[in-house]
């Protein structure tokens, strides 16, 4: 794939991602009361990781990734999405 | 009797049987393709040997010794002279051999690559996947190895395998046996096969080879014998018969030492048999067929599809405790009862376990028998059987009712009919949502049909042109408490669809209110009370005294059903949306004003009351409960039908009149429109036609000629709207909302205007011309299905034609609409089904992942909310600011209008609302007074 210089995360229609630090992340499971792979999965070749991973360097399955995205109901809402390996899904 | 979870599941796991353990399982090998001797007894060692279980009664099974129901069945073997290929498994071998080495069997990869295959699988272990998961990293690692054309251990160079559909296996073009393919197969060590997702602990890859085959016990196959005594075998021993027919004369062939080329054949044959034995659809081949011709239906066959295993028999079943018959109306009844018949009620049955409360009615009901005489000319519900605390099961008769009221004791069972005030579910398919099945209570009735409460339509989406319904009655306690909590029709008012109500007043409620309130009539007392008669009300409010005589308002009488402290304002369905609303003083009375439970002005109809618009049913839903919803539909239910049958009400041909200088004008207005069609029609013949924007000549003509002729069609319906008033009943009908619409009625009165097919005018037909009395190329009016006729003055032959050729395109839509949307229905709800609100407010499916973290993202029930709102605001200010909050209500209305545009418009009513501030009160004043 070519990758292309168009910076997917600054669209108007992509939801803000950001990674979660480990302890960050410990307490996101905790307050939820899971375990990771109860949490929805993302990718780690979506294109938005793949941005991240530029900034926050490699990003290894098993990281979690905040997304903060309007919603119709509730106006704002954050979703969390457990990276995984690329090969998945595919 | 034992009840509860005596054995519970635990896991499931589905493999392949190993050759070994299809011999061990089986009760006897298969040799004969014979089934029965002459005289009618089952070969031994042959299709119906008696070790594969019994399925005449009266004989023991040779294998378990148990008589039929008992015995479960057993299962035998054929050994197969040469081993084929299960088709089933066929995609597996085909990703096995193509991804491991053709001389040493290893995986074609490098242990560094299958090393990183192995952390992926430990990575998913530790993250989490589904079997899909699994799968797609199997199906991952098999591509990934079939890449590598040299084998990494042996250096072996590997040929290319492609599938010949649906079982032929070649490399490089040539053949390979299924032989040589189990061989190949043998020789993939056990180490490389968790990669590919396959357990060597319980699956072996040659064991999709098929070197035995399982034959199912007799009770999976049983033969029929018709009443001539013939026997009629099944499907699947038909096609086991040829198995075993070609697997002994492949035997024959290969031990004589026959060619080649006809073992080959033979071989071939076999595959064939056992392939259409597994699936008789496989595509590639030709479906064996029964000696009549029919397909025949194999093990596939029997799982797959609608009537298949799965959806017809496991997803869904035929119970007991049913019933199904006509539905019709019954305005007396609640919304939340059912009328059953009386010969229903006395099949269908509820236990009721003795206890020492209930021991002398149940032993009163049981001594009435099964068919208990009527009391008062009343139903009197009976008792079909009684179960002892043994589990024995008595049927009560006339004969023995006596000895068994006798003998009732603690802690039998008591199978009663069913009674008033029983809970059952009611259905009507398609069952396309929760509300098509509702929890309703029992009312024993005379006749033959099922009936309730004309409000609950809607959601059945019922009429009673013919419609059953089927009725479940409820067996436990549990059931029924959880059915009245959750299924209640009550509980139903507020749809999750919209959040408003889809239980509601339909047809001739809307019309008993509109007549009732419009206008606020007077009526006497007699009037009055005959209204109220069915009506549960509280005593008669004060009567107005006009000439010494006393009488009472509509609006009074509307009030009597409302609860005392209700408040509501809107616009009602009759609205006309005037520019400037002048409130309380609508001439048309259709400004709907309630304080304190008193209609002050305006007239009750469809946005009042009626299913899926009404405001006041919404409302009192909302802010009194269930119960109180319940109680006024109910009660407008009786005084709607009260009022229309006090004023009395029809509606005929004769309502769509119109006096003889408005057919005279509505033709003049016809004859125009079609004159300015040709005008139109010359001017683009002679090329004078201005050209619209973004549009071809021939397109502005059409644009044109159907904007002259939809303007004639509504002309000539205000000329006859014109002369039908509010006095007839047709239009007060389409005004309040009950039934029709105002277009029905100027189609019925003025004209039918421009028939369409796929939005154009119509042009089919013939080359050029739609019928051949016209002209070829006449774009006229008339030539393309404009009708001039109404609906009562009749059609021409042709425009009738051309009437039948848009209603065709209706009617073929409804049919391809249904199938389709029926489709994509299923398929939405086979992707949601197993998705389940858990307590922690999140969406989560059967494996426990969260699918969302917060139900609906703000965690709101749709049917508690306003329109898909959380909170109404114009409802809370409207009860904090009070009569204020009216003005403001406005907002709302322009919300509607475009998104992003609420500040604008904020600011814009801040300003109308000071110019109009002191109007509106001074028509507050007038109202009350």
């Amino acid at each position: 794939m070519v990758e292309s210089d168009l910076n997917v995360l600054e669209h108007d229609l992509v939801p803000e991602h950001s990674l979660l630090s480990e302890q960050e992340a410990e307490k996101i499971l905790a307050d939820l009361k899971i375990t990771r792979d109860q949490l929805p999965k993302i990718r780690r070749d979506d294109a938005c990781i793949r941005l991240l991973e530029r900034i926050e360097g490699p990003i290894h399955p098993g990281r979690i990734i905040q997304i903060r995205r309007k919603s119709d109901t509730a106006e704002e809402f954050i979703v969390y999405r457990l990276v995984i390996s690329k090969e998945l899904k595919g | 009797m034992m009840r509860g979870v005596s054995k519970r599941i635990g896991s499931i796991k589905f493999s392949t049987l190993s050759p070994d353990e299809v011999r061990k399982m089986s009760a006897t090998k298969v040799i004969t393709a014979d089934t029965y001797d002459d005289d009618g007894f089952p070969i031994d060692m042959g299709l119906m040997d008696p070790h594969l279980g019994v399925i005449e009664p009266g004989l023991r099974c040779k294998t378990c010794g148990n008589k039929v129901d008992e015995c479960p069945g057993h299962f035998g073997h054929i050994d197969l002279a040469m081993p084929v290929i299960h088709v089933g498994l066929v995609k597996e071998i085909k990703k096995l051999l193509q991804s491991t080495c053709k001389t040493c069997g290893h995986l074609l990869m490098t242990k560094e690559e299958a090393q990183r295959k192995a952390q992926e699988w430990a990575d998913m272990d530790d993250l989490g996947g589904d079997a899909i998961d699994y799968r797609l990293l199997a199906k991952g690692t098999a591509k990934d190895a079939s890449k590598n054309t040299i084998c990494p251990y042996c250096g072996q160079e590997q040929g290319k395998i492609t599938l010949d559909k649906p079982t032929t296996f070649r490399e490089d073009g040539h053949k390979l046996t299924p032989k040589e393919v189990r061989e190949r197969l043998e020789r993939i060590p056990d180490e490389d096969l968790p990669p590919l997702g396959i357990d060597p602990n319980s699956c072996r890859p040659e064991w999709m080879v098929l070197t035995a085959l399982a034959v199912p016990p007799v009770t999976v196959r049983p033969s029929i014998t018709l009443e001539s005594g013939d026997r009629s075998e099944d499907d699947l021993t038909h096609k086991l018969v040829d198995v075993l027919r070609i697997n002994q004369r492949l035997r024959e062939n290969r031990d004589a030492g026959a060619p080649q080329l006809i073992v080959e054949d033979l071989w071939e044959l076999l595959q064939y048999h056992v392939t259409t034995y597994f699936d008789n659809q496989t595509s590639g081949i030709p479906p064996a067929r029964h000696r009549s011709g029919r397909p025949l239906k194999t093990l596939v066959q029997r799982l797959k599809g609608k009537e298949g295993r799965f959806r017809s028999n496991l997803s869904g079943k035929r119970v007991n405790f049913s019933a199904r018959t006509v539905i019709s109306p019954d305005p007396s009844l609640s919304i939340n009862e059912v009328g059953v018949p009386e010969e229903a009620a006395r099949e269908l049955t509820v236990p009721v376990h003795v206890t020492k409360s209930n021991l002398e009615f149940l032993r009163n009901m049981v001594k009435g028998g099964a068919n208990p005489p009527r009391v008062d000319d009343r139903y009197v519900p009976g008792v079909n059987y009684v179960i002892r605390s043994d589990g024995r099961r008595m049927k009560v008769t006339d004969r023995n009712a006596e000895s068994i009221a006798e003998g009732l004791e603690v802690g039998y069972i008591v199978e009663r009919h069913l009674m008033d005030k029983d809970v059952v579910l009611f259905n009507r398919q398609p069952s396309l949502h929760r509300m098509s099945m509702m929890a309703h209570t029992v009312r024993v009735m005379p006749w033959k049909t099922f009936r309730f409460n004309l409000c609950v339509c809607p959601p059945y989406n019922a009429d009673f042109d013919g419609d059953e319904m089927n009725l479940h009655v409820l067996q436990s306690d549990e059931a029924r408490a959880e059915a009245m909590i959750l299924m209640r029709v009550q509980e139903h008012i507020l749809s999750p669809r919209f959040g408003g109500p889809v239980i509601g007043a339909i047809h001739d409620h809307i019309t008993g209110t509109f007549l009732l309130t419009h206008m606020n009539p007077r009526f006497d007392k007699k009037e009055t009370l005959s209204i109220l008669s069915k009506v549960k009300h509280d005593e008669l409010p004060a009567p107005v005294v006009v000439d010494g005589k006393e009488y009472w308002t509509g609006h009074q009488l509307f009030s009597l059903v409302l609860p005392e402290d209700f408040h509501i304002t809107f616009k009602a369905s009759i609205c006309r949306n005037c520019a400037v609303c002048k409130k309380e003083d609508c001439d048309l009375d259709a400004y709907v004003k309630i304080r304190k439970g008193k209609l002050i002005t305006g007239t009750i109809d469809e946005k009042a009351i009626g299913s899926f618009k009404g405001k006041i049913l919404d409302k009192i839903t909302r802010d009194y409960g269930a119960d109180a919803s319940r109680e006024f539909l109910d009660n407008v239910t009786k005084l709607a039908i009260g009022a229309i049958m006090v004023h009395g009400f029809t509606t005929g041909i004769d309502d769509e009149d119109i006096p003889e200088e408005a057919s005279i004008q509505i033709k003049e207005v016809l004859t125009d429109a079609v004159r300015r069609v040709s005008e139109f029609v010359q001017a683009y013949r002679e090329g004078i036609l201005e050209q619209l924007p973004g549009r071809s000549l021939d397109e502005t003509l059409e644009v044109e000629v159907m904007k002259v002729l939809g303007r004639a069609r509504d002309e000539a319906g205000q000329i006859a709207g014109r002369h039908l008033g509010m006095e007839n009943s047709a239009v007060i009908m389409a005004r309040s909302g009950a039934r029709g619409s105002m277009l029905n009625l100027s189609q019925m009165a003025g004209c039918i205007g421009q028939q369409a097919v796929r939005g154009e005018r119509l042009s089919r037909g013939y080359w050029n011309r739609t019928l051949p009395h016209f002209k070829k190329g006449d774009l006229g009016a008339e030539a393309k299905g404009f009708v001039q006729n109404s609906y009562k003055s009749g059609l021409t032959p042709t425009e009738f034609f051309f009437h039948s050729m848009g209603g065709r395109e209706g009617l073929v839509d409804t049919a391809v609409r249904t199938s389709r949307s029926g489709y994509m229905q299923r398929r939405l709800i086979s992707a949601l089904e197993d998705l389940k609100l858990k307590q922690d407010g999140t969406v989560r499916n059967t494996a426990d992942i969260i699918v969302q973290l917060r139900y609906g993202e703000d965690g709101v029930d749709p049917c508690r909310s306003v329109q898909g709102d959380a909170v109404d605001v114009d409802d809370i200010l409207s009860e904090v600011l009070g009569e204020d909050a009216e003005a403001l209500a406005r907002i709302e209305e322009k919300k509607l209008s475009g998104y992003a545009t609420i500040e604008k418009d904020l600011m814009e009513t801040m300003e109308e609302e000071e110019a109009e501030e002191p109007e509106y009160d001074a028509g507050g004043g007038g109202g009350d007074d």
